[in-house]
């Protein structure tokens, strides 16, 4: 198949064939990370700029160590250390870095659908790294990754992804990828982090994590904002832990052999326990290797081809 | 100075009146409404086939004087007016300073009247700084030419306070216009809260933040029997509770945007910040409702909201972006397309919500034809459409969502006191050819 696509900013209007091509490109990178030297320099001379306008280790790291992996010439921004302090507006920053003839931008924002409506404006590619609640493709894309090498498909699959739904981007775009792939997706959470409506995306939400955890292949945890705390949306962290955090016990209601993922930072001892680190199903380090080979495959998809 | 308007379909909905019929102004004012009237007039306007109504009165606009006049002065919404059809705007007092003491609402009305090309009638603040915690001078703003009292964008929290303007307002006899939204439950909410908040990742205003609003609002209108009117509706458990409270004999009225009526948050899937209004767009369900009291009499106003913004303020992320849309160039025409075309209302009904039913709420004699009183009418072609474009606006701001449409209803003439204070400039050109 041929993936025309200018941008990659969500998953919401990827189709599930898309989605198989990204994975199947992703796992004819695999075996570079274990070569001796780490490099293919398929995208020589093409210039991607990672602005991050929100905090980020995991993806900034990633997405930085993909464009190198590929031979691309690197562009870092964070608004801590530019003219944004200065008042400058996003736009500007943009058509200004453009200007100087970039192919590529990488970015991450607080508000939903920044890329996308930035996407509309510039000629070059946008990925987005995140934007506010919205979607986070790369990181859903290589949690599909990351089931698929486990599971062998992602069809049929039950997933549950447990925690602040209604403040999370991962599982909005993971419940648009699953979905497409027909998995069977459940969401649990305390009601005040369920969002409205959320079944109409085609899921079966829960709020008791016992009745959830029935019978599921995969297991996803999301990390606790501290800060929702005093928003008024649970009372306190013993209490969420108490209701909603993974223990070995509660673990055992789900399938013998399902996976344990969490696209980090994992808070331990609240969502996950400590102990759940040396538990052979937890993947989570898998899926934080596997980020660089989906994040070479849509930089290759977007900028190796004539489009 | 005479002007003859000539076999014009005069519609007036003050009297039920849909006819062809000549108009003769002299002066300021309307001398006589006749079948036929020959008389050697100064200047005679020939438009058969065309509409003749009162000049249409907006008792919700923004203006931005004082304060942010990049966005719009008391002119240039003028300006904006009369190519929509208006020739009585009443502009809310979210100014800076706003108009919260008499000082500044005497400002507004006689900035009005001397750049302005119609009528500009100030709306007083209910609380000092628009702040919800002590009443602002209403009586001396009253004195000063306000025709309503209205705290705008900040619905008056305070229950009490709320309670006590109500009262005081019943010495001016003048209504308080209220914004219903509880904002301890919208927060920071940019969207109607549901299916779409949900899969954008938007923070949510959930309908229920209006409804109980209206609700405790009508509720301290009935206790102390003082006039309220509720501006721009947005869902469909608002127009309920506006309904009942009528059935009780509660002295409430109510508006609704043209937007409110035309779009759903579906618009938001866009991301256009133009689509980021308060209240928020909501349902399709939502709109069909709207109509229904549009429909039967439970809205009696249609009011547009014009509220300018700078293209720096808008082009900001949807979250930082400023609420509003400007209004007033579209808004007849979105009448004419969602309400009238789609068989809603009788183009009489809608032009009553647009002419004599706010200039009744307001107080003012205004909104009709008949001989004797001040000639503000318009004249409009139903027959022609128009696409908005961005360069053509008036407004010193563009921010409209409709840019690219096009609509039904072109304006040919505002005449306001007896004077022609806009002609239809591609009309014009075809006359010359």
């Amino acid at each position: 198949m041929d993936f025309k696509r200018k941008d990659l900013l969500g998953l919401e209007d990827l189709t599930r064939d898309e989605i198989f091509f990204i994975l199947d490109t992703a796992k004819s990178f695999e075996g570079i990370l274990n070569r001796r030297i780490k490099k293919v320099p398929i995208l020589r001379g093409k210039t991607v700029v990672n602005l991050f306008f929100e905090a980020s280790t995991r993806t900034r790291m990633s997405f930085e160590l993909a464009e190198k992996r590929l031979n691309i010439d690197v562009l870092n921004f964070s608004p801590s250390n530019s003219s944004v302090l200065k008042g400058e507006s996003l736009r500007d920053t943009i058509k200004n870095i453009l200007a100087m003839r970039v192919d590529c931008f990488v970015l991450r924002h607080s508000t939903p659908g920044t890329p996308h409506f930035l996407a509309k404006e510039i000629p070059v590619s946008i990925i987005n790294a995140g934007d506010g609640a919205h979607e986070h493709p790369t990181q859903a894309l290589l949690d599909l990754y990351t089931i698929r090498e486990a599971k062998g498909k992602i069809e049929d699959l039950r997933v549950l992804i447990v925690g602040d739904i209604a403040h999370s981007r991962v599982a909005r775009s993971n419940i648009w990828g699953l979905t497409k792939l027909r998995a069977k997706v459940r969401v649990c959470g305390p009601p005040t982090l369920i969002p409205p409506m959320i079944e109409q995306m085609g899921v079966k939400s829960y709020f008791s994590l016992e009745e959830a955890l029935q019978g599921v292949d995969v297991i996803m945890m999301l990390r606790l904002q501290r800060e929702r705390q005093t928003k008024g949306l649970f009372p306190s962290i013993n209490e969420y832990r108490d209701f909603f955090s993974l223990s070995e016990e509660k673990l055992k209601l789900a399938k013998e052999d399902a996976l344990i993922m969490h696209p980090g930072p994992v808070n331990w001892g609240v969502e996950l326990p400590f102990k759940i680190r040396e538990n052979r199903r937890n993947v989570i380090l898998g899926q934080v290797t596997n980020g660089i080979i989906i994040r070479m495959a849509i930089l290759y998809l977007l900028l190796g081809r004539r489009r | 100075m005479s002007l003859l308007i000539k076999g014009g379909r005069v519609i007036d909905p003050a009297t039920n009146t849909d006819e062809i019929m000549d108009i003769l102004l002299e002066g300021e004012k309307i001398k006589k409404i006749a079948k036929e009237i020959n008389f050697s007039a100064d200047q005679v306007l020939e438009v058969s086939g065309k509409i003749v109504s009162p000049g249409l009165i907006d008792m919700h606009t923004h203006l931005r004087e004082p304060g942010r006049e990049d966005e719009e002065t008391i002119q240039s919404g003028t300006y904006a007016a009369i190519r929509g059809g208006f020739t009585t705007i009443c502009c809310m007092p979210n100014t800076n300073p706003p108009i919260d003491d008499p000082l500044v609402a005497k400002f507004i009305y006689e900035r009005g009247k001397r750049k302005g090309v119609i009528e500009v009638l100030p709306i007083g603040a209910i609380s000092k700084r628009r702040e919800g915690k002590e009443l602002s001078e209403m009586g001396k703003m009253w004195k000063a030419g306000v025709v309503a009292f209205s705290d705008d964008g900040n619905w008056v929290q305070n229950t009490h306070l709320m309670r006590r303007a109500l009262e005081y307002a019943k010495m001016f006899n003048l209504p308080l216009i209220s914004h219903c939204e509880d904002k301890t439950l919208t927060q920071d909410g940019v969207m109607n809260e549901g299916y779409f908040s949900t899969i954008l990742g938007l923070r949510g205003m959930p309908k229920e933040a209006e409804e109980i609003a209206i609700f405790r609002d009508i509720t301290l209108s009935k206790m102390t029997g003082s006039p309220l009117h509720i501006a721009h509706l947005s869902c469909a458990g608002s127009v309920r509770l506006v309904k009942e409270a009528k059935e009780k004999g509660i002295k409430v009225s109510a508006e609704v945007t043209p937007h409110h009526f035309t779009l759903t948050e579906k618009e938001v899937t866009s991301f256009d910040t133009n689509t980021k209004i308060n209240p928020p767009l909501r349902r399709e369900e939502d709109l069909r409702v709207l109509k229904q009291g549009l429909r039967d009499g439970t809205i009696e106003v249609i009011a547009t909201d014009h509220a300018p913004h700078s293209p720096e303020e808008k082009s900001r992320d949807y979250v930082k972006a400023p609420f509003g849309i400007i209004g007033l160039e579209t808004a007849l025409s979105l009448v004419i397309r969602e309400l009238v075309e789609k068989n809603i209302l009788s183009l009489t009904q809608a032009l009553a919500k647009l002419t004599i039913n706010p200039a009744r709420i307001l107080k003012i004699d205004r909104g009709r034809i008949k001989e004797g009183t001040k000639a503000n009418l318009v004249i409009f072609d139903l027959n022609k459409s128009w696409v908005v474009r961005k360069e053509n606006f008036l407004s010193r701001s563009s921010n409209s969502p409709f840019i690219g449409w096009r609509l039904p209803g072109v304006v040919e003439y505002t005449i306001f006191e007896g004077k022609i204070v806009y002609r239809n400039p591609n009309s014009c050109r075809k006359q010359h050819k």
